[in-house]
C-alpha cells in the first residue's frame, strides 16, 4: 500500500529550521527498511504557479491555489504493510521534521 | 418449541453470538461491509426459521454458516470475487495475539479496529456500536439525538476509510497495546457515561439501555484481556456506579445527590461484584502493578458503595485517592471533585478555596458551578450561592439534573 506523507508547517509559529541531518537519517533508514519510495522538500509557497487550461487558453496566475497559514513544505511517498505501520513511521517523522504529518492513501 | 420461544432465542443468539458471526466474517471475506450486511441477513433468517423449525443445536455455528452463504451470494451476485476485491481485502494477521494474556478471538481484532486512533471518536463510537453491539442504526442514531442518516453516514465514512487507508484487522503488539487498549475503554467509557446521565435535554435522563450494553462490551473485553488491569478497573468502576442507578432518580424525576440516596436501593449484587474486582487490583497494585485511571475511579467508588450511610464514608481514603489520580492525571474536573472530599475532612471554607481556584479551566462546566453553590449554601452566603446554582442550571443539560438544582435553588432562603 502507498501512503502520501505530507509535511505540513505553520506560517504563523514555523518548525526549526537545523532538522535536514536528522531527516537525511531519518530517509536513510527508510530506504534501508524498504519504505521509501520518494521524498522531497518543497520552495516556498510564492513560488508556485497555477495553471487553469479548462476554458478556451490557457491561465497562469501567480501564488498557490490556495492561501493558508498552513502550507505543504514537503511530501513522501512510503510503500507500507498497512496504516498501523505508516502511521508509526509518520509519528517518528513528525519529531524528525518538527512539523506535523499527514498520512493519506493512494488509491 | 412454540413460536416465542423460538423468538426469544433469535434475542438471546442476537446478544451472545452477533459480535462473533461478524468477527468471522470480517476475516474471511476481509471486508466490515459484507460481515455486517450479511450477518444481518442471517439473523433475519433465524427470525423466520427458528420459531418455525426448532432452534439449532448451535445457533452459533447456525448463523455463522448462515451469514457465509449469504455473503458468498452477495459476492457472486455483484461479481465481486475478482482480483481487485482481493486487492481492498483488509490486512489480516494470522499470527495469535503478541500480548500475554489476550485470548485469540477475532471479536478482539475487530473491536481494536473499530476503535482505531485514526478514526473520529464519533466514528469509533458508531461503529463499535453497530459492529461489536449490534445495535441497530436507529438505535444509536437515538442514543445519540443524531439523525439516522447522519449516523448512517458516519459508519459509512469509517468503513471506508478503514478500507482505503488499510487500518488492518489485528491485535496491536505489546508496545502499542497499553495506548489502544485505552482507546477502546475510552469509546466503551463514554457509551456508560451518556447512559448514565445523558447530555442532553431530549432524552430520558438515565438510560439503562446504555450503561447495561457498555457493561455487556466491557465484560467481553474482560473475558479476551483477562491480565489487564484497566480493564478489571473499567468494569469494577461501571459495576459500582450502574450499583446505585435505583436510587439515582427521584420519584419526581430528580437526581438524587449521593449524599441524598436510600443505600438500601444500591445493587447488592453489583456492589459484590466491584469489590471483588477491586481487591484484585489492589492485590496487584500491593504486588507492584501501577494502577491506572480506572483502577483509581473504582477503587473511589468502592470506599463510597462500602459505607452503610453517608456518614461512614472514609473521606480520608477518598481523598487520598484522588491525590493519587491527580499526580496520573492532573485534570482541573479530577480537582473539582476532590474538592467534595475536602469539603467533608476540612469543612466548605477549604474547599471553595479549592473550587475557586479552578475558575478559569472550568466556568463553562455547570458541575463547577453547582459545587460552588453547594459549598456557599453551606457557608451560608445565600445570595452567592444563589447566583452559582443560577449558573448551573443554565449550562446543565440533563432534565433530571436541572430539576434537582432547581430544587435547591429554591430552597435558599
Amino acid at each position: 500500500m502507498r501512503y502520501l506523507v505530507s509535511v505540513i508547517d505553520d506560517k504563523s509559529s514555523p518548525g526549526s529550521t537545523d532538522r535536514q541531518p536528522a531527516i537525511s537519517a531519518f530517509n536513510e533508514r527508510l530506504i534501508a527498511e524498504g519504505y521509501w519510495v520518494f521524498a522531497g522538500g518543497l520552495a516556498d509557497t510564492a513560488t508556485a504557479t497555477v495553471i487553469d487550461n479548462r476554458g478556451e487558453q490557457a491561465v497562469f496566475s501567480d501564488g498557490p491555489f490556495a492561501e493558508s497559514k498552513e502550507y505543504l513544505a514537503g511530501v513522501w511517498v512510503w510503500e507500507a504493510p498497512d496504516l498501523d505501520v505508516a502511521l508509526k513511521l509518520a509519528a517518528e517523522a513528525s519529531k524528525v521534521c518538527d512539523r506535523k504529518i499527514e498520512v493519506r492513501p493512494f488509491l | 418449541m412454540n413460536r416465542a420461544d423460538g423468538r426469544e432465542a433469535v434475542t438471546r443468539a442476537h446478544r451472545e453470538e452477533w459480535a462473533r458471526v461478524v468477527a468471522a466474517l470480517t476475516r474471511r471475506f476481509g471486508d466490515l461491509d459484507i460481515a455486517e450486511e450479511a450477518a444481518a441477513e442471517a439473523f433475519a433468517a433465524a427470525v423466520e426459521r427458528w420459531p418455525a423449525d426448532g432452534v439449532p443445536p448451535n445457533p452459533g455455528a447456525w448463523l455463522t454458516t448462515t451469514a457465509g452463504r449469504k455473503a458468498i451470494d452477495r459476492l457472486r451476485r455483484e461479481n465481486k470475487r475478482d482480483d481487485k476485491h482481493k486487492e481492498a481485502q483488509m490486512v489480516y494477521d494470522a499470527d495469535p495475539p503478541e500480548p500475554v494474556g489476550a485470548i485469540d478471538d477475532d471479536r478482539l481484532r475487530l473491536i481494536f479496529t473499530c476503535c482505531h486512533p485514526a478514526l473520529a471518536m464519533e466514528a469509533r463510537l458508531a461503529l463499535t456500536l453497530r459492529m461489536v453491539g449490534g445495535l441497530t442504526v436507529p438505535e444509536i442514531a437515538r442514543a445519540f439525538l443524531v439523525a439516522e442518516s447522519a449516523l448512517g453516514q458516519r459508519i459509512t465514512r469509517a468503513k471506508t476509510k478503514i478500507k482505503a487507508a488499510r487500518i488492518p484487522y489485528r491485535v496491536p503488539s505489546a508496545e502499542d497495546l497499553p495506548a489502544r487498549v485505552s482507546g477502546v475503554l475510552a469509546v466503551l467509557y463514554l457509551v456508560f457515561n451518556e447512559g448514565y446521565l445523558a447530555t442532553g435535554p431530549d432524552t430520558d435522563p438515565v438510560r439503562p439501555g446504555l450503561t447495561a450494553e457498555a457493561i455487556r462490551l466491557t465484560r467481553l473485553i474482560r473475558a479476551l484481556l483477562p491480565d489487564d488491569g484497566e480493564v478489571a478497573g473499567l468494569l469494577a468502576l461501571m459495576l459500582l456506579i450502574e450499583a446505585r442507578r435505583p436510587a439515582r432518580v427521584s420519584a419526581g424525576g430528580e437526581l438524587v445527590a449521593l449524599d441524598e440516596q436510600d443505600r438500601g436501593a444500591w445493587d447488592a449484587a453489583l456492589i459484590t461484584e466491584g469489590h471483588r474486582l477491586v481487591r484484585e487490583r489492589l492485590a496487584a497494585a500491593a504486588a507492584g502493578a501501577a494502577p491506572g485511571r480506572y483502577q483509581i475511579l473504582a477503587a473511589i467508588n468502592a470506599v463510597h458503595t462500602s459505607a452503610r450511610d453517608i456518614r461512614d464514608t472514609d473521606w480520608s481514603q477518598v481523598l487520598a485517592l484522588y491525590d493519587q489520580l491527580l499526580r496520573l492525571e492532573p485534570s482541573p474536573i479530577i480537582a473539582l471533585n476532590r474538592a467534595i472530599a475536602v469539603a467533608e475532612l476540612d469543612g466548605p471554607e477549604v474547599a471553595l478555596a479549592a473550587v475557586d481556584r479552578l475558575e478559569h479551566r472550568l466556568a463553562d462546566y455547570h458541575a463547577y458551578h453547582a459545587t460552588r453553590a453547594d459549598l456557599l449554601r453551606r457557608l451560608g452566603r445565600g445570595h452567592e450561592s444563589r447566583a452559582a446554582y443560577d449558573k448551573a442550571i443554565e449550562l446543565a443539560g440533563n432534565t433530571a439534573e436541572t430539576a434537582s438544582l432547581t430544587r435547591r435553588r429554591d430552597q435558599l432562603r
